[in-house]
């Protein structure tokens, strides 16, 4: 094998299952507040804790942690992109 | 090609993270209408959300999110030049994945036997956001399915190869990209659960 | 440098490879053959296109029945549409001539995923295969229109699934070719190609590529959920059932308007490699063309809802989507004051590219300013869905990206072949279209502001004498084209040979044989100037 200049991160065993229990404590978090908590939060709360999983999963089991500035880029402009579909959309919905 | 091996997976991972990038934006279709439809209808949609199956939706969220891991560790052990770890991990992933698709199923026949699927009678005569609530939920969950199986498949493949030593610690790109793959199924997923199961 | 004109038997991409036959083509990983699959495909889409196109317009020469019927006559407004948009003018340049010519450009000797190259060649096939048998099976042709609109695309009995699954599958093509291009640009520049000394065309391939991955998946979806309707009744567009029409709309428009990007940035592209060449002049603003690509591919997505001004949206969109829809003409008028500002004080020669690239900035020019009038909330009211928005759209998609591309044709064309057309002929042959396009299409404009709405099988009386004039410009037009295919064709096959640089380029393409060898350069080429600066450039 080559000398690599890009070696490749290892994320060690360990790491990934603290991640993943700091995932299932959160998905049990999600399930107590819905349960718990009704009213405005009952959407934005979940996809608030939604969005943390979503940012450990992207960071620690995708790696995007040990990425470069190119692949965040990517990412960044996908969900900026995302973002403006469905929030421009919305100035025909809300306001009909 | 006479490039040195790093500039060819980091072609690939920029490659597979596109690929992903249009993945993301297909589903977002999809949530684009929910969130449409959610600020239309909030009680149809929340009185549509108790009628969820909790349990299913809680255990196939915590079953994705052990695929994850799973899947993260056969990188890892790939790298360690560890092939029966790499292996193992890889088949515990696909195992997790079949659970997900059988819970899946049953969860559909249920739903499907008390008339809740696209078109049925019970919903056409019911509140008009409810219709909507179950025909985006079978829409978003089977687009998602899709790409569970079609996920399990791809790794069962590479699975295959890392069992042949095609795959290993100096060639791997085909891993660390079907695990990628893998991690977006999961992340659809992580936002499916709460919109279609939390809404209460 | 030298300039020498290969020998008869030399080798090339076209023979170097120790294959022969149809299945060194249609499996063939080399770009070159590649963008050839690719053009030859779209070249005979258009030619499809043209004739029903031509079929339309002998239909509307006069009022009431001329040759077909209502039902067939909205099959093939649907049908034209259809070919036209997603077997020509979509997969046009990224396809042809960004395969063809853009890994040349910056000296690389593929794409960065040659496979992923052939399969969406292979997508776009079958998709196109899907569509044509969606003409004549089941119920025929659609006749929704190429939008597809909701509810009546769920309620007509036609062949909608069919065709609108195929053209999904062409989607996928167009994914791909964006997931290579962006990727290919990023890891495959030769040394010293430095992104401020690409090729313009390379530059507005890149952001035609970023559009391509994040616009057509909506498409996917939309295509998806029309199947969905149709199929399972998910009501999910159907008003009585809970459901908005309009969210359609949005969801379709979200891909569409973005992809009429994907149609015009590469053609941009291809007239800023064009003129510098024609004038001797490198091009004026670099950097500002450069980045006016990626305005218009990031402002683009934000414009849909002006293709739905009277569709019942709310005010606020109307104002918001008009506000935007202006913005977004600044970098393409950027362009346009850059490519006029390179041939000023240049040493402009007027051979059949540089006659495209002019006519192109004249037409795209009109295009995009009736383009404002329909951006204008006040006046799309009264000639939306008109034959202005006909019009209109044509003078930017034909008139632009059409008359981009047989420029492109002229000018790279000859490269691959090492032949090149005659002259006189291809003169003749713009004459007529620039001409017969005026006509056409003019008059469609002048017809939409009186009055004249679009998609409808008959007319009132008064529209005849324009509609008359209309189709005659047809004829101009279509035989233009014939003699423009063929006097180029003659040419490439049988034409004067030609060496390496018959135009006097300094983009890397013209510093290799004409034909280019399979590998395209025999050592990696090192780069140490721009590509429009002609100080450096062999002199044809």
């Amino acid at each position: 094998m080559p000398t690599e200049p890009n070696k490749e991160q290892v994320v060690s065993y360990g790491k990934l299952t603290a991640v993943w229990a700091g995932l299932i404590a959160l998905t049990a978090l999600t399930v107590w507040v819905s349960q718990v908590n009704l009213g405005v939060n009952r959407v934005w709360g979940p996809l608030a804790i939604a969005a943390c999983k979503g940012g450990l999963i992207i960071a620690f089991f995708m790696h995007m942690r040990y990425e470069g500035r190119l692949l965040r880029w990517v990412l960044f402009v996908t969900l900026v992109t995302l973002a403006i579909f469905i929030g421009v959309t919305f100035f025909d919905v809300l306001y009909r | 090609m006479s490039q040195p091996v790093y500039r060819r997976n980091a072609g690939a991972k920029l490659g597979m993270w596109l690929f992903l990038a249009t993945e993301l934006v297909l589903f977002g279709g999809l949530f684009l209408l929910y969130a449409v439809y959610l600020a239309r209808y909030p009680h149809e949609f929340a009185a549509a959300g108790r009628e969820m199956h909790l349990v299913f939706g809680t255990a196939n969220t915590v079953i994705l999110l052990t695929s994850s891991l799973l899947a993260a560790m056969a990188v890892t052990a790939i790298q360690r030049d560890e092939r029966r770890t790499a292996v193992l991990c890889l088949g515990g992933t696909i195992l997790c994945a079949t659970v997900f698709l059988c819970n899946k199923y049953l969860e559909w026949s249920a739903e499907i036997g008390i008339g809740n699927y696209p078109n049925s009678p019970r919903l056409t005569a019911g509140p008009p956001g409810e219709s909507v609530f179950f025909s985006l939920y079978y829409l978003t969950v089977g687009l998602h399915g899709l790409h569970v199986l079609i996920g399990a498949v791809l790794l069962a493949l590479v699975a295959v190869r890392v069992q042949q030593r095609t795959i290993h610690a100096g060639n791997y790109a085909l891993l660390e990209n079907s695990v990628l793959y893998w991690h977006l199924v999961d992340l659809v997923w992580i936002f499916i659960f709460p919109l279609y199961y939390l809404l209460l | 440098m030298k300039s020498a004109t290969q020998p008869v038997t030399a080798r090339s991409f076209w023979n170097d490879t120790g294959r022969t036959g149809i299945t060194s083509w249609i499996f063939s990983t080399d770009h070159k053959r590649i963008g050839f699959l690719y053009f030859y495909s779209v070249l005979a889409f258009f030619l499809v296109g043209m004739t029903l196109g031509g079929l339309l317009r002998i239909e509307l020469m006069a009022p009431g029945r001329t040759i077909v019927g209502p039902q067939t006559y909205n099959a093939l407004f649907t049908v034209h549409g259809v070919v036209m948009i997603f077997l020509f003018i979509i997969p046009a340049f990224p396809g042809a001539f960004g395969n063809l010519i853009m890994p040349i450009q910056i000296g690389a000797r593929d794409v960065a995923f040659p496979r992923l190259n052939l399969l969406s060649w292979w997508f776009y096939i079958l998709g196109a295969a899907i569509i044509i048998i969606s003409l004549f099976t089941g119920n025929g042709p659609p006749d929704t229109g190429w939008t597809f609109y909701l509810p009546f695309s769920e309620r007509t009995s036609t062949n909608v699934s069919l065709a609108v699954f195929g053209v999904f599958i062409v989607g996928f093509s167009s994914i791909l070719t964006g997931i290579n291009f962006v990727t290919t640009i990023h890891q495959l520049r030769a040394e010293g190609m430095t992104w401020g000394r690409l090729p313009l065309f390379v530059w507005s391939l890149y952001a035609t590529a970023w559009v391509q991955i994040l616009a057509t998946p909506i498409l996917a979806i939309t295509l998806a959920l029309i199947i969905a309707e149709r199929l399972l009744g998910a009501g999910l567009f159907d008003p009585g059932r809970g459901g908005d029409p309009l969210m359609y709309q949005h969801l379709f428009w979200i891909y569409s308007h973005p992809a009429v990007y994907i149609m015009i940035l590469p053609a941009m592209g291809a007239i800023t490699e064009i003129i510098p060449v024609f004038s001797r002049k490198p091009i004026f603003g670099y950097k500002m063309i450069a980045f006016s690509g990626i305005a218009i591919a990031s402002a683009g997505s934000l414009v849909w809802g002006h293709h739905m001004f009277t569709s019942g949206m709310s005010d606020t969109a109307v104002l918001v989507f008009s506000f935007l829809t202006f913005v977004v003409a600044i970098p393409s008028a950027i362009k346009v004051f850059n490519w006029v500002s390179t041939l000023y004080k240049g040493s402009i020669s007027l051979e059949a590219p540089m006659l495209f690239a002019l006519s192109f900035i004249l037409l795209f020019s009109i295009g995009g300013l009736t383009g404002l009038i329909l951006g204008a909330a006040a006046t799309n009211v009264h000639v939306h869905d008109t034959h202005f928005v006909v019009g209109h759209f044509h003078y930017v998609m034909f008139g632009g990206t059409a008359f981009a591309f047989f420029g492109a044709m002229h000018y790279w064309l000859p490269k691959f072949y090492g032949r090149r057309y005659a002259e006189k002929p291809a003169l003749v042959a713009w004459a007529l279209m620039f001409v017969g396009f005026n006509i056409t299409y003019f008059s469609m404009m002048l017809l939409g502001v009186k009055g004249m709405p679009r998609r409808y099988y008959d007319y009132l009386p008064e529209f005849a004498p324009l509609n008359l004039v209309s189709t005659v410009g047809s004829w101009i037009l279509i035989s233009g084209v014939i003699v423009l295919l063929a006097n180029l064709f003659y040419g490439l096959w049988k034409g004067e040979r030609i060496g390496n640089n018959p135009w006097g380029g300094a983009s890397l393409e013209w510093t290799i044989s004409s034909p280019p060898p399979t590998e395209n350069f025999s050592e990696d080429p090192i780069v140490t100037h721009g590509p429009y600066d002609f100080s450096k450039a062999g002199m044809p």
